[in-house]
C-alpha cells in the first residue's frame, strides 16, 4: 500500500448574473429626520452579506459613514422588486440599483445644504465624515443631521432615490445560440494538492491554492468568506457528495440525513492560500463581478487532475468516491503486462 | 485578526482606481453577530397560536397512473382537519418562470391523474399537529397502475423510450429545436485540419445543496383577506407572483416577509411550500407552517442536475484547440423547474475560457421519471467546468505539454469573439493562471509571462 501525492490545475470563468429573463433588481433609499438613510430592498441576503455590500456601496456613494446607513430586505409590501439572490446577481445588480438610488438621494441632500449653506450645490462635497463641506473651504460645512432636519422641517422636501439595474433581455438565436446573457466574467485559476491512499481509494485534498479575479473586493473580508466556503463546498462535491450514488442506475441508497450524506467536516478542509486580482468591470458597482458561485467550481477539476497525477486513475464521474477510485486502480494492474 | 486574503494590486494597476472611504474595508456582516449570539430571528422562530401544520401523501412509483384516492382514514386520524388534493388548489399546473413567459406549464402543484417521480405531492393534509398531519398523511391510500418509466438521459431520448411529457417529447423543444445549440465556424473542418483528435465522456450524479434550514414557510391570515407569507426563499417576488397565480388570487393579496436564509445554494428559488401554505391557511383560516424535513430536503426537493457530457476536441500539435463539439445532456427530472434555463447557461459557457474557432454543441434538457432538478450553485457550469478542465489536463498530457501552458495559448483575451458570439471583454484568465503558477512555484517562460489579456491575440 501507499500514500500517493499528486498536484491538479484547473482554470474557469464564471458568469455574473444571467439576463435571459432581463432579471432585473430594484433599490429605495430615503432620509430619516436624523440623518439616517434607508435602503429598502426585497432582495434575499443568503448569509453571503449582500446587505452589507448594499449599505457599503450606498454609503459610499453617498459619502456618508456606513453607521448611517440601514439596509431593509426582502418585505414585498415594503420593498421594490427584486427577481431573486441565485446567479451570482447580488452585489453586480443589487450593488447598481443602490449606487443609482443613493446618487439621486445625493443629489438633493446636496440641494438641501446648499440652500442652509448659501452656496452652490456644485461646489459642496463630501468625504465619509457625515459632514458636507464648501470645496476649499474646510470650515463651511453641515451635518447630515441638520441637512436633514432643514429638509423635513424647514424646506419640505424628501432626501430620497430610485434605482434600478436592467439589462435588455437576451433571446438566444435558435440557429446558432447567439446571445447576451451575463454582465462580466470573473476568473479563477487552482492548483491542489490530493494524497490518494491506494489501499482503501480515499482521497484527501491536502491544499488549495488559488488566484481569483473578482473585478473588485467591495469588502475583502467577504471575499475571502466566499473563495474559502466555496472552496470547500468545490471539495464536498469532488470527493463526498451524491443523492444517487449509483446514478443513473437505480434510485436506491438515497441518503435521509447528515449521517449518510457525507460532507467534509473540519478534518477533511484542505489548507488554502487565495490572492484576489481587480479588473474592473465596467458594468459593475465600483467594479465588481460576481464571484459567488465561481469558487466552487475550480476545486473539482482541480483535484479530479491531481488524482490522475497521483496514481494514474483518470476520473471522468463526479463525485471521486473511493470505490471508483479502487476501481480505476484494479483496472490499470489488469491492464499492465503480466511479468 | 481574521484571516483576509491578499490584493495584488500589480495586476491591472492602469485599470484600478482607489480613491474611496467605505468600498474595499473589511466592514463586518451586518449579520454576522446575530448568527453567532442565536439572535437572528428566522421564519421558524415566530409562533402563532393555533398553529396547524402540512404534510405530503407522496408518489411511490417513479411512473404510474393514479387510480383512485382515499382520503378517509387520514381524515379519521384525530387532529386532521383538512385534506388539500388538486381539486383544492385553483390553478394547479405552473412552471416557476411563467412570469417572464417561459412555457409550458408542466408541473402540478399537487398530482392529478399521474405520478411521474418517487415522492411526487400527492395530498397534502393539515393538522393541529406536526404529528398528527404526519399520520394523516401515511393514512391516505392511493391507488395505481404501474407505467413503464425511463431513468436515463439518452435512453429517455430514443424513439422508443416512454414518453412521460404530457405534451408528448421526453425533452425541453428551445424554438422548435430539441437541444439549445451553439453552432460557431465549420467544427467539421476544423476536426479534418487538426493534428490529433481526441474524444471523451464524463458525468455526474445529482447532488442536494444541504442547506442548514430546510425549505419552509409560515403563512399566517392577516385582516382584509390579505396572506402573510414568513418564507426562507431566496426570490420573495418568484414566491409572490407563482403563489398568487396558483392560488388564482390579485398579487396584493399576498405579502412575502422573508430575508434571513439558513443556506440557499439554488436550493430556495422554486416555489414548493408557499402555494400549499397559503390553500390550507385559507381553508382552515389558521396559521399554517409547511417546512420539509431533513429526509425530504434529501429525497424531494430539486437536486442539481445530473450531467451527462460528451466532449470532442481537434488539436494542434502545438496545443492550439482548433475544433470543439460538445453533447451535453442535463437529466431534468421529472418536470421542469429551472433546468431549460440552466441549459442554455450551460451553452453560452461552452467552451469554457478558451477561443475556439470552430464549436458545435447540442445541449439536451431532458425529462426523465426522476426528482425534478433545478438551480443550483454554478447552475449549468459547474459539471462543464470539470469536464472542460479535465479535456484540458488529458491533452496536455497526451501532447506532453505543460497544462498550464497549454491553457494560456487557447485562453481568451480581450476581442476575441466567444462561440456564443459575444465579444469578450474584462477578461482576465491568463492573469490568474500567471498568478497561481507563481503561487506554487511552478516556473512559466518568459513569453507565456509576458502574455496579457488586454493584449490582442496574434493573427
Amino acid at each position: 500500500m501507499a500514500l500517493l501525492r499528486g498536484r491538479g490545475y484547473a482554470s474557469v470563468n464564471y458568469p455574473t448574473g444571467m439576463n435571459l429573463g432581463g432579471d432585473p433588481s430594484q433599490a429605495l433609499i430615503h432620509a430619516t429626520t436624523m440623518g439616517g438613510f434607508v435602503v429598502s430592498l426585497s432582495s434575499v441576503d443568503l448569509g453571503q452579506g449582500l446587505k452589507t455590500i448594499a449599505a457599503q456601496c450606498a454609503a459610499e456613494t453617498l459619502g456618508m459613514p456606513m453607521d448611517n446607513v440601514i439596509v431593509d430586505t426582502a418585505d414585498t409590501d415594503t420593498g421594490p422588486h427584486c427577481m431573486g439572490t441565485f446567479a451570482s446577481r447580488g452585489t453586480h445588480r443589487v450593488g447598481n440599483a443602490v449606487v443609482m438610488a443613493a446618487r439621486e438621494a445625493r443629489e438633493v441632500m446636496l440641494q438641501v445644504a446648499a440652500e442652509e449653506l448659501e452656496v452652490d450645490a456644485d461646489d459642496l462635497e463630501t468625504d465619509g465624515s457625515g459632514y458636507v463641506r464648501l470645496k476649499g473651504s474646510p470650515e463651511t460645512k453641515i451635518h447630515v443631521q441638520d441637512i436633514a432636519l432643514a429638509a423635513h422641517f424647514k424646506q419640505g422636501r424628501t432626501i430620497s432615490g430610485r434605482g434600478i439595474f436592467l439589462k435588455e433581455r437576451s433571446y438566444p438565436v435558435p440557429e446558432t445560440g447567439e446571445m447576451d446573457p451575463d454582465s462580466a466574467q470573473a476568473h479563477a485559476c487552482t492548483v491542489a494538492e490530493v494524497e490518494v491512499d491506494d489501499e482503501t481509494g480515499i482521497v484527501t485534498v491536502l491544499s488549495l491554492h488559488n488566484a481569483y479575479e473578482i473585478g473588485r473586493a467591495l469588502n475583502p473580508a467577504m471575499v475571502t468568506q466566499q473563495v474559502e466556503g466555496g472552496a470547500w463546498m468545490g471539495v464536498s462535491h469532488a470527493v463526498f457528495e451524491a443523492t444517487e450514488p449509483y446514478y443513473p442506475s437505480s434510485r436506491a441508497h438515497g441518503p435521509v440525513d447528515f449521517s449518510e450524506y457525507l460532507m467534509p467536516g473540519p478534518a477533511e478542509t484542505p489548507v488554502q492560500t487565495s490572492v484576489i486580482l481587480e479588473r474592473p468591470a465596467a458594468n459593475g458597482p465600483f467594479g465588481a463581478k460576481g464571484i459567488g458561485e465561481m469558487t466552487a467550481n475550480a476545486p473539482i477539476p482541480a483535484v479530479a487532475n491531481a488524482i490522475f497525477d497521483a496514481c494514474g486513475v483518470r476520473i471522468t464521474v463526479m463525485p471521486f468516491t473511493p470505490e471508483s477510485i479502487l476501481r480505476g486502480l484494479d483496472e490499470l494492474r489488469d491492464a499492465e503486462p503480466s511479468a | 485578526m481574521a484571516k483576509i486574503n491578499e490584493i495584488d494590486t500589480e495586476f491591472f494597476a492602469d485599470e484600478r482606481t482607489s480613491d474611496f472611504t467605505v468600498i474595499g474595508t473589511p466592514a463586518q456582516r451586518s449579520d454576522a453577530l446575530g448568527h453567532v449570539t442565536g439572535r437572528t430571528e428566522f421564519f421558524e422562530d415566530r409562533a402563532f397560536p393555533d398553529l396547524a401544520h402540512v404534510k405530503i401523501h407522496r408518489s411511490v412509483h417513479h411512473h404510474a397512473r393514479i387510480d383512485d384516492i382515499d382520503c378517509s382514514e387520514a381524515l379519521a386520524v384525530p387532529g386532521v382537519l383538512r385534506v388539500i388534493t388538486h381539486h383544492d388548489v385553483p390553478a394547479n399546473w405552473y412552471l416557476v418562470l411563467r412570469l417572464i413567459g417561459v412555457e409550458p406549464l408542466d408541473e402540478p402543484v399537487l398530482a392529478e391523474d399521474r405520478v411521474l417521480y418517487v415522492g411526487e405531492p400527492i395530498v397534502a393534509v393539515v393538522a393541529d399537529t406536526e404529528a398528527a398531519a404526519i399520520e394523516g398523511a401515511s393514512r391516505v391510500k392511493v391507488s395505481y397502475t404501474e407505467l413503464p418509466a425511463v431513468l436515463d438521459v439518452e435512453e429517455a431520448l430514443s424513439p422508443d423510450a416512454p414518453v412521460i411529457k404530457k405534451d408528448g417529447t421526453n425533452y425541453f423543444v428551445y424554438e422548435g429545436h430539441h437541444a439549445r445549440r451553439i453552432r460557431f465556424g465549420d467544427v467539421e473542418e476544423g476536426f479534418a485540419q487538426a493534428d490529433h483528435v481526441f474524444e471523451w465522456r464524463y458525468s455526474s450524479a445529482p447532488i442536494e445543496h444541504a442547506p442548514t434550514e430546510t425549505t419552509g414557510c409560515i403563512v399566517v391570515p392577516q385582516s382584509g383577506n390579505r396572506l402573510l407569507i414568513h418564507s426562507n426563499t431566496q426570490a420573495a417576488f418568484f414566491t409572490l407572483d407563482n403563489t398568487a397565480l396558483i392560488l388564482d388570487r390579485p398579487f396584493t393579496d399576498l405579502q412575502v416577509k422573508g430575508g434571513t436564509v439558513g443556506g440557499g445554494f439554488g436550493g430556495k428559488v422554486d416555489v414548493m411550500v408557499e402555494p400549499l401554505a397559503c390553500i390550507a391557511a385559507t381553508l382552515t383560516n389558521r396559521p399554517v407552517k409547511f417546512v420539509y424535513s431533513r429526509e425530504e430536503e434529501m429525497q424531494v426537493s430539486s437536486p442539481r442536475a445530473a450531467e451527462r457530457i460528451y466532449i470532442k476536441d481537434g488539436v494542434m500539435a502545438d496545443g492550439r484547440i482548433v475544433a470543439r463539439k460538445v453533447m451535453l445532456y442535463v437529466d431534468s427530472g421529472a418536470y421542469s423547474r429551472h433546468t431549460p434555463y440552466g441549459t442554455t447557461k450551460a451553452a453560452a459557457h461552452l467552451p469554457g475560457p478558451y477561443t475556439i474557432p470552430n464549436v458545435h454543441a447540442d445541449c439536451h434538457c431532458v425529462y426523465t421519471n426522476r426528482t425534478p432538478s433545478s438551480a443550483m450553485r454554478g447552475f449549468g457550469v459547474t459539471i462543464a467546468d470539470f469536464a472542460i478542465e479535465s479535456q484540458m489536463d488529458r491533452i496536455a498530457r497526451a501532447l506532453d505539454i505543460d497544462p498550464l501552458e497549454l491553457r494560456l495559448r487557447n485562453a481568451y483575451r480581450d476581442g476575441d469573439m466567444k462561440a456564443h458570439r459575444k465579444v469578450a471583454s474584462g477578461t482576465a484568465l491568463i492573469e490568474v493562471i500567471q498568478r497561481a503558477a507563481a503561487l506554487v512555484g511552478h516556473d512559466l517562460p518568459p513569453e507565456y509571462l509576458a502574455l496579457s489579456s488586454s493584449t490582442p491575440r496574434e493573427a
